[in-house]
């Protein structure tokens, strides 16, 4: 028992001290940051980071496009992919085995990354905001989850309206997604942790640096390494702040962009908690 | 049928064009496999390109760096699989024996957070736990004498492999228990009450009992990580060796499909990178298969 609970302990202690400590660093002056030993709190009080941080354009720029292509992306995945689903929930519909094959063949099969990226520059996405919301648009997983939630909606639902004389994209809007809030909640969510998340997609695929999310942007200071090659990432004013004060390094800026990154998910992890030991479920018992 | 067809045109509507999106971005990529056998010219587009038979399948067989890219998607996988497969089943079996449920409560929402937490992020916080200047590691294993002196983790081939490892597992380990919680907490109690009627400690009821039990979903989640066996952390590579421009640890990090987007991104060799894509391709399916035929041999479940 006590080697269970030890072990536990151990545990939750390495999964959190990561973050602890990038907050703490994000706190601190970068010049006391550098000569080491910041664990658990801040030993110089310091907002510069965030200063700085909030204040780069280069940085607020790669904020903006992650937020736009999560809130674009995120609620095209989820209506479009909603709509198919509902589709495929009607008994009787023509060619509907045929619908459902040509999506489970994808589960097991893909064309790998070259074909891919070769599509991609065929349809001129390349270099465009499109590029990282277009190929994701409809999820076969999820499409599986909404429509087995559609397959368990009465009948009664959808005659009532038929009464009034709405057609089927009415009731499809004004009754059904309504009724799915749960479902929809907690697909959404994770489309939309996916989005925030995504950096790999953006990597190949664009070159202009202003349209770089900020998952991205991050990856590329953090692999420039030396201080020197950071100096292109940020603009000017940053540079001689570095110089001047101190109270800003390589580091300390880094972890600060990493800590401001990872807000909005932990702003809706109660969220994801709440909905998702289900969703995940009801995926993994289908398989 | 036609008839029935028009009469259903708005579900129609609503599905054809997600299966057209469908046969754009997913079915046209797989005929891609074709460039393989191509002296793929982006000018002169897929069908005006040449066609060389096996040629660039040969020059990855023959190529310097073949042995060592397998050996390294092999050992990699294997350890993955070893050591990252088991380590949600053996979390979950301790959270079950934990009786304070505000504790269990703790650990388990503590446990999934790096699930949601980006990639990027999580290499980030790791390079710099283990900087050689000031890291924390660094530091500690300084402080407790385990170490001369700072030690450069990520850039020491001998290392690499069990820092990518435990990255998997520290990322992974408390989304991985989910299932395997629900499952438990699905076996009938009764067994257990019987159990201990006939004198069976704790450690042997997870044994006799609880592990049995769990049997059929840990074998299927088992043949579902065969079959995904050589998709291995990418993503995870390339951030922790710099775009694989890392040289000093390349022999031990060029896995198959990191070769893959340094041959196609960055070189631009598309026919060879298919080429070599083509046959990770294969040789996933045949371990799906063998997988699943020792599954079906050795116990009761299987995926078809």
């Amino acid at each position: 028992m006590v080697f269970i609970y030890g072990s536990l302990v151990l545990l939750a202690f390495v999964t959190l001290y990561p973050f602890w400590n990038a907050l703490a660093i994000s706190f601190n002056a970068g010049f006391d940051t550098a000569k080491g030993g910041v664990t658990f709190w801040p030993r110089v009080f310091s907002l510069e980071n965030y200063k700085v941080v909030l204040q780069d354009q280069r940085l607020l720029d790669a904020f903006f496009v992650t937020a736009a292509r999560t809130a674009v992306g995120t609620a095209g995945t989820t209506f479009f992919t909603a709509m198919f689903a509902y589709a495929l929930s009607k008994r009787g519909l023509v060619g509907k085995k045929f619908y459902m094959i040509v999506c489970l063949i994808t589960m097991y099969f893909s064309g790998g990354l070259i074909p891919s990226y070769l599509l991609i520059r065929e349809l001129h996405l390349m270099n465009t905001f499109w590029v990282m919301v277009v190929p994701n648009l409809i999820s076969v997983w999820n499409m599986i989850i909404f429509r087995t939630f559609f397959l368990q909606l009465p009948d009664g639902l959808e005659e009532s309206a038929k009464i009034d004389g709405s057609n089927n994209f009415g009731i499809f809007f004004k009754i059904v997604l309504p009724v799915s809030g749960p479902v929809l909640a907690t697909l959404a969510l994770f489309t939309g942790v996916w989005h925030w998340n995504s950096w790999f997609d953006a990597s190949i695929y664009i070159t202009n640096q202003k349209l770089l999310p900020i998952q991205t942007l991050l990856s590329n200071i953090i692999n420039s390494n030396l201080t020197a090659d950071t100096a292109k990432f940020l603009k000017q004013t940053t540079v001689s702040m570095l110089d001047q004060q101190k109270a800003v390094t390589y580091k300390s800026l880094l972890m600060t962009t990493m800590v401001v990154s990872t807000i909005p998910i932990l702003a809706v992890y109660p969220f994801v908690q709440k909905y998702f030991a289900k969703g995940v479920l009801v995926g993994s018992l289908k398989e | 049928m036609w008839k029935r067809f028009a009469q259903q045109w708005e579900f129609q509507v609503m599905a054809i064009p997600a299966i057209i999106f469908i046969i754009v971005f997913s079915y046209i990529p797989m005929w891609g496999f074709l460039m393989a056998f191509q002296n793929y010219d982006i000018f002169r587009g897929f069908a005006n390109s040449s066609w060389v038979g096996m040629k660039h399948f040969d020059m990855f067989f023959g190529a310097p760096e073949f042995w060592q890219i397998m050996r390294n998607t092999i050992v990699i996988s294997l350890l993955k699989l070893l050591i990252g497969f088991p380590a949600p089943i053996i979390l979950a079996l301790m959270l079950n024996e934990v009786r304070n449920r505000v504790f269990k409560r703790f650990v388990q929402t503590v446990s999934y957070i790096p699930h949601f937490i980006s990639l990027v992020v999580a290499t980030g916080l790791l390079i710099s736990l283990l900087a050689v200047d000031h890291g924390n590691f660094n530091d500690l294993m300084l402080k407790w004498n385990l170490i001369e002196e700072p030690v450069n983790w990520l850039s020491t081939p001998s290392y690499f492999w069990t820092i990518l490892v435990s990255l998997g597992v520290w990322k992974e380990i408390g989304f991985g228990a989910i299932v395997y919680l629900a499952a438990i907490a699905g076996v009938d109690p009764h067994l257990y009450e019987a159990a201990q009627i006939d004198g069976a400690g704790r450690f042997k009821q997870v044994f006799a009992i609880t592990l049995p039990c769990i049997a059929p979903i840990i074998i299927i989640f088992l043949i579902l990580s065969v079959s995904n066996i050589l998709n291995i952390g990418f993503e995870e590579i390339l951030l922790l060796t710099n775009r694989g421009a890392n040289a000093v640890v390349k022999d031990v990090s060029e896995v198959i499909d990191t070769y893959v987007y340094r041959v196609g991104i960055q070189n631009q060799r598309y026919s060879y990178a298919v080429a070599v894509g083509v046959f990770k391709s294969v040789v996933s399916v045949m371990l799906l298969v063998i997988a699943n035929a020792a599954a079906r041999k050795f116990g009761k479940s299987s995926l078809w």
